[in-house]
């Protein structure tokens, strides 16, 4: 087996006056793998980050990245990994290309080599234009984009992005995305993403963790996880409002009863699939005229739903806020 | 790959000018309040230089040294507003996951200041001279003074960090402005420390180190070259600013939690 990009063996986080942040999660991150961390705010994603970044003791347990242990080999660990914490790190009175100096500089590239690599990587994200304009001018997708560069200064093999696109337009996202993908396919890198967002973790990773109050729920590719909670439903509205009773009915005959509009009826299909047909035939064989028929495909929210027994939509608001909490505890810690 | 500590401090000492300078709402006031202060004392308190023993026959001769220290006063809001920042916005977990040394960042947080310290006191260097206070000292005493003035503002910007690494907060550094203030008022910033005639103020005003920071300057101003008063402000200076440089490491040791 090869060696793991990240790892983690029944990594704890506890702060102090609270529950267990991250509550005993083991992973494991195959080099070049894009993984996705799911979860609601407060469900201990960037916890995990700011533990396998060494930016956070962990409590208990173990944690590799890149081969090097997070508590013993911090520095090692630090040279082979870039990050993109939760909110764009950025100071407001400095302009790009000035943020990529210093971080070229922190970095111990010199002169000429600091600046080549600086424009080299705000051409990459799209930055040029705008790289002599103050942070303050910046829309928040540019300072997205500045964020990754950043990170990306010392070529590093691993990349962290928490949360990398809340609250970005949908077209900062997806320029994001596309460069999130470049980097994982042309150049190899492991990412390890975190997200709240069910499409960003379908589109974008190629195995998905579901965190949920510390714990790691499921674990997958999307593919297999949707297969896993696995039946699509199909939902119908009859052309007659009075034969919707007799359609339910109908339905019923092919799986349990599903969430539908208020003008329709709804059976997650025991079969899978395959049972279109026959829904088809047997309301046909009743005379229920039909307006509208659709087959919803399992999404990771069912897979969220299925595990958690909440939706990730409504979850968010349920918890604290993760990211405001954690400095004040990582000092105590 | 790892930068030289020297390197390091070099580029954030850049960062910290560059963003200390281009703030006017924190450059403006650390200029204009001591001048705005120093001109009130000089038109009104000048009568004071009728008392007995009173050093000097021009209030703004007396009254120069309080610009310096006033201005370096507002190294500490600056120092500690700009750390604070770094810490909220997480800029220094940026800083903390790339092969910088602690101690490299602190100097470069300091070196902002520095830079706003010269310019403080050269600009109150000039607006005295223009206003009619001479220098005793000589040019060389004017260095002396502009030399000291830095080493006053390293002392109150290191104290702001320290404050900003400790609590993380803004508001908390805004909160140590007005004691030191207060520690300026309760110093020999009026009156020479002989002629403050309560016994409780002279008492608090010579245990103070800023009395001493002032009477270094003033002697430079008054009375030319003083050994004593020079040795006692630079080692009250230097005192503070060694202090609050140590507290300040020590909590960016907790601030900045890295393995």
């Amino acid at each position: 087996m090869r060696e793991a990009a990240i790892e983690a063996t029944d990594l704890v986080r506890e702060f102090k006056k609270g529950p267990r942040a991250v509550d005993g999660i083991d992973l494991r991150v195959d080099p070049g793998e894009v993984y996705g961390f799911l979860g609601p705010n407060g469900a201990g994603k960037s916890t995990t980050v700011h533990m396998l970044t060494t930016l956070l003791p962990p409590t208990s347990g173990v944690a590799r990245v890149a081969g090097h242990d997070v508590v013993k080999e911090g520095s090692e660990v630090r040279a082979a990994i870039g990050a993109a914490l939760q909110e764009a790190a950025l100071d407001p009175f400095l302009t790009g290309s000035e943020h990529m100096r210093l971080q070229t500089a922190m970095h111990g590239m010199r002169g000429d080599e600091g600046r080549r690599r600086g424009e080299e990587l705000l051409a990459r994200v799209g930055l040029t234009q705008a790289a002599d304009r103050k942070i303050r001018a910046y829309s928040g997708g540019m300072k997205r984009r500045l964020d990754l560069a950043l990170a990306l200064v010392h070529d590093p093999r691993i990349l962290f992005l928490d949360e990398p696109t809340t609250g970005l337009d949908p077209q900062s996202r997806s320029a994001l995305w596309d460069e999130v993908q470049r980097l994982a396919t042309e150049s190899g890198v492991t990412v390890f993403l975190t997200t709240q967002y069910l499409e960003e973790a379908d589109v974008l990773a190629d195995r998905i963790g579901i965190i949920d109050h510390g714990k790691i729920v499921a674990e997958g590719t999307p593919e297999a996880l949707k297969a896993e909670v696995g039946r699509p439903s199909v939902e119908v509205i009859p052309a007659e409002f009075v034969d919707l009773e007799r359609a339910r009915a109908v339905l019923s005959r092919f799986g349990e009863q599903a969430n539908s509009s208020p003008k329709g009826a709804a059976v997650r299909l025991s079969g899978g699939e395959g049972r279109l047909a026959e829904v088809v035939r047997a309301l046909d064989a009743e005379n229920i005229s039909l307006q509208h028929l659709q087959l919803h495909a399992p999404t990771l929210n069912d897979v969220f739903l299925e595990k958690t027994g909440r939706s990730l939509e409504g979850a968010a608001e349920e918890e604290p806020d993760e990211a405001e909490d954690q400095p004040k505890e990582a000092v105590a810690a | 790959m790892s930068g030289g500590f020297a390197f390091q401090v070099g580029a954030l000492a850049r960062r910290s000018v560059l963003r200390t300078l281009r703030q006017p709402a924190m450059v403006i006031p650390s200029l204009f309040f001591p001048l705005l202060l120093l001109s009130i004392n000089a038109g009104g308190l000048d009568s004071a230089t009728e008392l007995p023993g009173f050093p000097t026959d021009s209030y703004l001769q007396f009254a120069l040294a309080i610009a310096f220290v006033q201005g370096a006063l507002f190294s500490a809001n600056s120092a500690g507003t700009n750390v604070s920042n770094d810490v909220e916005t997480g800029f220094l977990n940026r800083l903390a996951l790339t092969p910088l040394r602690r101690l490299a960042l602190l100097m470069g947080q300091l070196a902002g200041i520095m830079a706003l310290g010269l310019l403080q006191a050269v600009t109150f260097l000039v607006v005295g001279l223009v206003a009619g206070a001479g220098i005793e000292a000589g040019v060389t005493g004017a260095v002396v003074i502009v030399v000291l003035s830095l080493v006053i503002s390293l002392a109150f910007g290191s104290i702001g960090a320290f404050v900003a690494l400790r609590t993380g907060s803004g508001e908390a550094v805004q909160g140590i402005f007005p004691l030191l203030f207060a520690a300026l008022f309760l110093s020999s910033m009026a009156l020479p420390r002989n002629l403050i005639e309560t016994a409780w103020f002279r008492e608090v005003a010579t245990y103070n180190p800023v009395s001493y920071m002032l009477e270094a300057i003033r002697s430079l101003v008054i009375f030319g070259w003083d050994g004593e008063a020079l040795a006692l402000g630079f080692a009250c200076a230097g005192g503070v600013a060694l202090i609050a440089i140590l507290a300040a490491s020590s909590a960016l040791r907790t601030r900045m939690v890295r393995t």
